[in-house]
């Protein structure tokens, strides 16, 4: 038991505790005020401001999303009317052909006609033409040839023309 | 990093052993008249408070304040005893009636001792039965005539062995040394951190600021908030000095080649700290609280006559359970720690069996490393559970009445 006297740490010695009381309470006024209530709000702050952070990329995040969402609506509205507009421009180029086709044909027709129709009336003032020629002509031959078998010449033509008429040139 | 860490234990080893080495040589040099080596009284003198700051081979001299109600206040510094090392520290010389027993300031009772710088002989413990108690009485041999010393006035009313004597002790002891130290350290370390938030506002820690924030943000988010909600604000300061001083306490009598201080492990220091948490519990009580405890509702009056004593009385065990909780441990880790030491010595008789000494220093050491990793942990949640009981407390105080 000779080491009890040395066993002082269970005795609480006045000046330990006064010193410790003193240093203890010191530590706690410099500490707390200057160090550990500003570092709490330091925390607070940067805690608030993180919060804030991460609230602002979300509220960005989804405004951009919104954005995308839109541009996407507005893309899909140009493609279709893009489609439309071509949609319409090929008919319109398809109705112009058909009608120019058609003009064309027409108007071909018609010349075609009008070439027919002047080639027929060419062809009867031909006939006209080579009748009345050949009725001269017979005349002329015919009276080479008769001489002046017939009294007037008017007589000889009328002859001859109706000659001609009944010849059948057709 | 590892490694270092290893390296660190390993000299720490090697500086207990030194030390301990150091208590086995004198022991056999028996100045106190006993043979062989006693690991408790090793361990018991390791954990004691001086009035020299020892490490290794050296003892640095403290400031001694002393008041003697008969003789007035007495300042010098501790180094005028010139205490000698191989002689646990005991000084060679008394000074105005005042001596140094291993390491320990006593006093002279005698008034025809010299009160001037004297040579002393030599000193001795007795048991002698005092008031039908057996005790421990140290003397001190001058001039071939043996005279009795006293012991500084202790607070325990002699329920452990001490009491009033003829003088009071205010000296800047070992623990106070070490205490101030841990204190301006931490002060600066935390007022740095402070500043380095002030300057880095918004930014991510970094360095120190960076080490310290997860214990700071652990004991605000998992001590305080929890049990003091909306009013955390109001004591978060208190109780993370309370944390931070006695971890930084316990660990630094964890710190090789720095004496091993045992500042938490001695029954002054936590009694301050229970005493004021004790304070700041009961002044922060509000009315619904003082009720629990006086007159506690919903409950018939023949059990109220019962209940107030109780918890009249669990007002002071609590502060009382903080202070021995944190005493007990500490001082259990190092003692456990210096015997494990001791262990070599014993096994090794003294010095006379090399082999055995070796052979047992690498299973101490072993030991040694594993206790001191506990003491680290030990050190961390001896401090946790200080802060969260208190908080705990604190809660009981400040909540409102819900039913």
């Amino acid at each position: 038991m000779i080491f009890l006297l040395d066993f002082n740490p269970i005795k609480p010695d006045f000046g330990l505790f006064f010193w410790t009381l003193v240093t203890f309470i010191v530590f706690w006024i410099i500490v707390g005020k200057y160090a550990f209530r500003p570092i709490a709000n330091a925390l607070k702050k940067r805690s608030a401001q993180i919060q804030d952070a991460l609230d602002a990329s979300k509220k960005a995040r989804q405004e951009m999303e919104k954005l995308n969402a839109e541009n996407e609506k507005l893309l899909e509205k140009a493609r279709k009317e893009r489609a439309t507009i071509i949609q319409e421009a090929k008919e319109a180029g398809n109705g112009i052909i058909n009608e120019a086709k058609e003009k064309a044909k027409n108007e071909a027709n018609l010349i075609v006609e009008n070439a027919k129709m002047e080639i027929e009336k060419e062809k009867l003032h031909a006939i006209k033409e080579v009748k009345n020629k050949v009725g001269l002509i017979t005349v002329d031959l015919t009276e080479k040839l008769l001489g002046k078998q017939l009294d007037s010449k008017e007589d000889q033509v009328k002859f001859v023309q109706s000659q001609i008429d009944k010849l059948n040139l057709n | 990093m590892l490694s270092k860490r290893l390296l660190i234990i390993l000299l720490s080893i090697f500086a207990l052993s030194v030390s301990a080495q150091d208590h086995n040589e004198h022991e056999a040099g028996g100045d106190t008249g006993h043979s062989g080596f006693d690991p408790a009284e090793v361990a018991f003198h390791h954990i004691s408070n001086h009035n020299t700051y020892s490490i290794g081979p050296w003892n640095l001299p403290l400031p001694c304040i002393l008041y003697a109600p008969e003789e007035g206040w007495s300042f010098f510094m501790s180094g005028v005893f010139e205490p000698v090392s191989e002689h646990h520290g005991s000084g060679r010389y008394a000074y105005k009636r005042y001596v140094l027993h291993k390491g320990i300031v006593m006093h002279v009772v005698d008034p025809s001792f010299p009160t001037d710088k004297v040579e002393v002989d030599d000193y001795d413990v007795k048991e002698e039965t005092v008031d039908g108690k057996q005790k421990e009485v140290t003397y001190v041999k001058y001039k071939g005539k043996e005279y009795k010393l006293d012991a500084k006035s202790t607070m325990d009313g002699g329920v452990f062995g001490g009491g009033i004597t003829s003088f009071y002790d205010f000296s800047i002891t070992k623990n106070v040394a070490g205490m101030m130290l841990v204190a301006l350290f931490l002060m600066w370390v935390f007022l740095s951190v402070a500043r380095t938030y002030r300057e880095r506002e918004g930014k991510a820690p970094k360095g120190v600021q960076g080490f310290l924030e997860p214990l700071f943000v652990f004991i605000q988010d998992e001590v305080t908030k929890p049990f003091l909600g909306d009013k955390w604000e109001k004591y978060n300061p208190y109780l993370l000095t309370l944390f931070f001083f006695i971890l930084g306490l316990n660990l630094f009598g964890q710190i090789p080649f720095l004496g091993g201080s045992n500042i938490t492990g001695n029954l002054a220091v936590t009694m301050v700290l229970a005493i004021v948490t004790f304070f700041v519990v009961n002044l922060s009580g509000n009315k619904n609280y003082w009720e629990h405890i006086f007159w506690m509702p919903g409950v018939p009056t023949w059990v109220k006559s019962i209940l107030t004593p109780v918890e009249v009385m669990s007002m002071f065990i609590k502060p009382m359970t903080l202070m021995l909780r944190l005493f007990a441990n500490v001082v259990a880790g190092h003692i456990v720690l210096v015997i494990f030491i001791g262990l070599i010595f014993v096994f090794g008789k003294s010095g006379q069996s090399a082999g055995a000494a070796y052979g047992t220093s690498i299973v101490s050491m072993l030991l040694t490393m594993f206790m001191m990793s506990l003491e680290i942990l030990v050190a961390f949640v001896q401090a946790y559970v200080f802060t969260i009981l208190t908080a705990s407390y604190l809660s009981a105080a400040t909540e409102e009445a819900h039913h």
